[in-house]
């Protein structure tokens, strides 16, 4: 699989072949980490918070499998005619089959050719379980979060942090009496302001969405707008009010602002979407189509797009990753080496990477 | 006050005939008539009453114990078994002749159904000698006198056997000595038929002397036997052993092997049911495929969740080494989710059999793949919390 890879993507990459990089069920998060620098050489496992169970700390590398669905969408990147408004690609797929690491290896090359990323790691955390919801500043009847908004802000700063000086504001932003964003000024200003005064990060999040609209189709410098879980944002939320009353997506502003991020109605990038049913709000677990997922209103408002089917490993990727954990001394079973105990592997997680993992963590 | 001590006296001498171990109708009359006469008689009434009820309460327990039958009795029984049985055929319209034991028992279920789950509840007309316990009769003449020489070691039959066995064995060595004194002897090694058969076991010898026995006496018997066969010996002590052998069922029960049937493209396939509690599942087993299985349209992977069922339905294929050869299609009802799998996976082994060999097949009944799980939820009972778990235990 390796040396496919290397075969098929020349030069343009510079992936050293032994860099996979892979990560555990907490993928979202801790992926956010540590691809916020994308420089190759460094070892981002000093920054990121990862989970114990993460086999990044346990590797002390990350790798990541290079696949089909992640080589297609590179494909189609390279091609994109950046004149056009944005595309849209959305990755489907069975629980388990390896969407969000498609994404973050989409995100990985977007980072090395020195794209601005946008990078939302699981959209379903926004809708569900927020403790402090405030009306919105900016318009009454949305309401704010400030806690995910200055995450995220975080998370921004540390992976853009080359174009948030470059980046100017294109308006005034008065946030209150006493602090306003004059116009011109850089952009890192509005994110230090998020996160410094967490009442607006909800806002601050909003100006920064809606200056990188209107300034990428100038060209100054490539958008990917990658989004994890995307169905939770026309899917139903479990947060209430005060008054006990069910709060819908729309009225989230977070959620309204993301929205229409995802709206190709401007050019000068990409959407890469990853649908996914595992932190999904009252979905049945067996639905993966985008159909079922996104419901009737998120499928018009996404339509159209490209979708990429991720389906389990072939045998071929399958034994690549065997041959992974056996190198790392990851199975330590004595009959994990032998092909009987391959082919109970395969059948038992039946070529799903998700199922694969969990049964190998215990072996 | 000679009337009451009198019948005092009476009634001691009754109590003391009490202790005798042989209960005849006979002394059961007197008794009863000496309680009447207690009974009848006037003053000094405590102690009567006291009288009447010690003697009634002791002939109670005397009856309540193992009542013996007599040998007419018994010949009795049988006789109105053998003209209740040719009524039967009658009834039944087939021949008296040949009415054999199953036909009475299906005429019996037939006239007399039962919804009793119990099957020994239920009615049945079985030969005396199986319904009524082995007896023996008295062992001892009218002088007292005991038949058997051996009566006085308690266990005169068991004792006797193994005289008699002891003396075969005696009998064979001096004719092996004979043998060899002539120069005729020559050593034959007889390969007994011994597979297939099984020695009695202690229950089995108990119920065929009519007597109680111990595991040492048990153990000492089939010594003797044991080395009785390992001497040459010839037919009428190897019939005399035979008498102590069962034959044993045939190992390998029979299996039902499902035939191959072959679908439109020429794929020969098997199909097979499998249950487990209240789960019913039916597999199709491919011959040629990739180790695809699909439970009720879905994928398996997604139809359980729990690796636990995935390990179940893998067993078969893992046992006989055919993980990635077969395709499946199975659909499951009922159940959940644990016996769902136990029910896939009775109904894949034993469409498996088809493919396999025979000496495969044995393996996987030996393997318990071929088994269908008994184990039902157990009934819960009143008085208790559950099936087993009683209420807590309050000491007051």
């Amino acid at each position: 699989m390796l040396t496919r890879t290397s075969r098929l993507v020349p030069g343009a990459r510079r992936l050293d072949p032994g860099r996979l990089l892979h990560t555990g069920s907490q993928a979202p998060q801790s992926l956010a980490a540590h691809l916020d620098n994308p420089a190759p050489d460094d070892s981002p496992r000093a920054v990121s918070r990862t989970s114990e169970k993460d086999p990044v700390k346990t590797f002390s590398e990350a790798c990541l499998m290079v696949r089909k669905p992640a080589l297609e969408l590179l494909h189609y990147l390279k091609n994109t005619n950046f004149a056009h408004p944005a595309v849209r690609y959305v990755l489907y797929g069975e629980k388990g089959t390896g969407k969000t690491l498609s994404l973050c290896h989409v995100i990985h090359f977007c980072a090395k050719q020195d794209w601005l990323i946008l990078h939302v790691p699981d959209a379903h955390l926004w809708v569900k379980s927020c403790r402090g919801l405030l009306p919105s500043t900016y318009n009454k009847q949305r309401l704010d979060q400030p806690a995910e908004a200055s995450i995220w802000l975080k998370n921004f700063k540390t992976t853009n942090e080359r174009f948030l000086s470059q980046i100017k504001v294109q308006e005034k932003y008065v946030w209150n009496k006493r602090e306003s964003t004059e116009k011109g000024s850089p952009l890192g200003e509005v994110v230090e302001q998020g996160i410094t005064r967490v009442k607006n990060a909800t806002d601050a999040v909003g100006v920064v969405l809606r200056e990188l609209k209107g300034q990428s189709s100038l060209g100054g410098f490539r958008l990917l707008v990658a989004v994890d879980g995307v169905n939770a944002l026309w899917g139903k939320t479990t947060l209430k009010r005060e008054d006990k009353s069910l709060v819908a997506p729309e009225e989230l502003a977070l959620v309204h602002n993301l929205r229409k991020m995802v709206k190709n109605d401007w050019h000068g990038g990409t959407i890469v979407l990853t649908l996914s049913q595992t932190g999904s709000l009252f979905k049945p677990r067996k639905a993966y189509l985008p159909q079922e997922l996104l419901g009737k209103e998120g499928f018009d408002a996404l339509d159209p797009f490209i979708p990429i089917l991720v389906s389990n490993y072939s045998p071929k990727e399958f034994e690549s990753c065997i041959q992974y954990y056996l190198e790392n001394s990851w199975l330590q079973h004595e009959k994990a080496h032998t092909e009987e105990g391959k082919k109970e592997l395969l059948f038992l997680s039946n070529a799903n990477p998700g199922q694969l993992e969990r049964l190998c963590a215990h072996l | 006050m000679a009337a009451p001590c009198v019948f005092w006296g009476a009634a001691v001498s009754y109590r003391l005939f009490l202790g005798g171990r042989v209960s005849l109708a006979l002394r059961q009359g007197v008794w009863k008539a000496a309680a009447a006469e207690l009974q009848v008689g006037t003053g000094e009434k405590i102690l009567r009453l006291r009288h009447t009820t010690g003697v009634t309460a002791k002939k109670n327990v005397a009856a309540l114990r193992r009542e013996t039958y007599t040998v007419d009795f018994i010949k009795k029984q049988i006789e109105e078994f053998n003209i209740g049985k040719r009524h039967l055929a009658n009834m039944m319209g087939e021949d008296p002749e040949t009415f054999t034991q199953e036909d009475i028992d299906r005429a019996i279920a037939y006239l007399f159904p039962s919804g009793l789950f119990e099957k020994q509840a239920r009615p049945i007309m079985k030969h005396p000698e199986q319904i009524f316990p082995k007896q023996r009769a008295i062992q001892w003449g009218e002088d007292g006198r005991p038949f058997h020489f051996l009566f006085y070691t308690g266990k005169q039959s068991y004792y006797s056997l193994m005289h008699e066995a002891y003396g075969k064995l005696l009998d064979v060595e001096k004719r092996q000595n004979q043998l060899q004194a002539k120069g005729l002897f020559s050593e034959k090694t007889k390969t007994k038929d011994l597979i297939g058969s099984r020695w009695l076991i202690k229950e089995e010898l108990e119920e065929m002397l009519v007597e109680k026995l111990s595991d040492q006496d048990y153990a000492q018997f089939i010594r003797l036997l044991e080395r009785l066969l390992t001497v040459e010996c010839s037919a009428e002590e190897e019939e005399f052993v035979q008498r102590f052998r069962r034959s044993v069922t045939v190992q390998s029960r029979k299996q039902l092997i499902e035939p191959l049937q072959y679908d439109g493209q020429g794929m020969a396939f098997s199909t097979s049911e499998g249950k487990r509690k209240s789960a019913k599942a039916e597999a199709i087993v491919y011959e040629h495929g990739s180790g695809r299985i699909k439970v009720n349209g879905i994928d398996y992977l997604l139809y359980f969740p729990v690796t636990q069922d995935r390990e179940q339905l893998m067993f078969p294929f893992h046992f006989l080494d055919r993980l990635g050869k077969h395709d499946v299609t199975c659909t499951v009802s009922g159940g959940g989710r644990s016996s769902q799998a136990g029910a896939i996976r009775l109904a894949m082994a034993k469409a498996l059999c088809s493919f396999v060999t025979e000496e495969e097949v044995e393996w996987m009944r030996q393997a318990g793949l071929l088994t269908a799980d008994p184990r039902v939820r157990e009934r819960k009972k009143p008085g208790q919390e559950g099936a087993r778990r009683k209420f807590t235990w309050k000491k007051r």
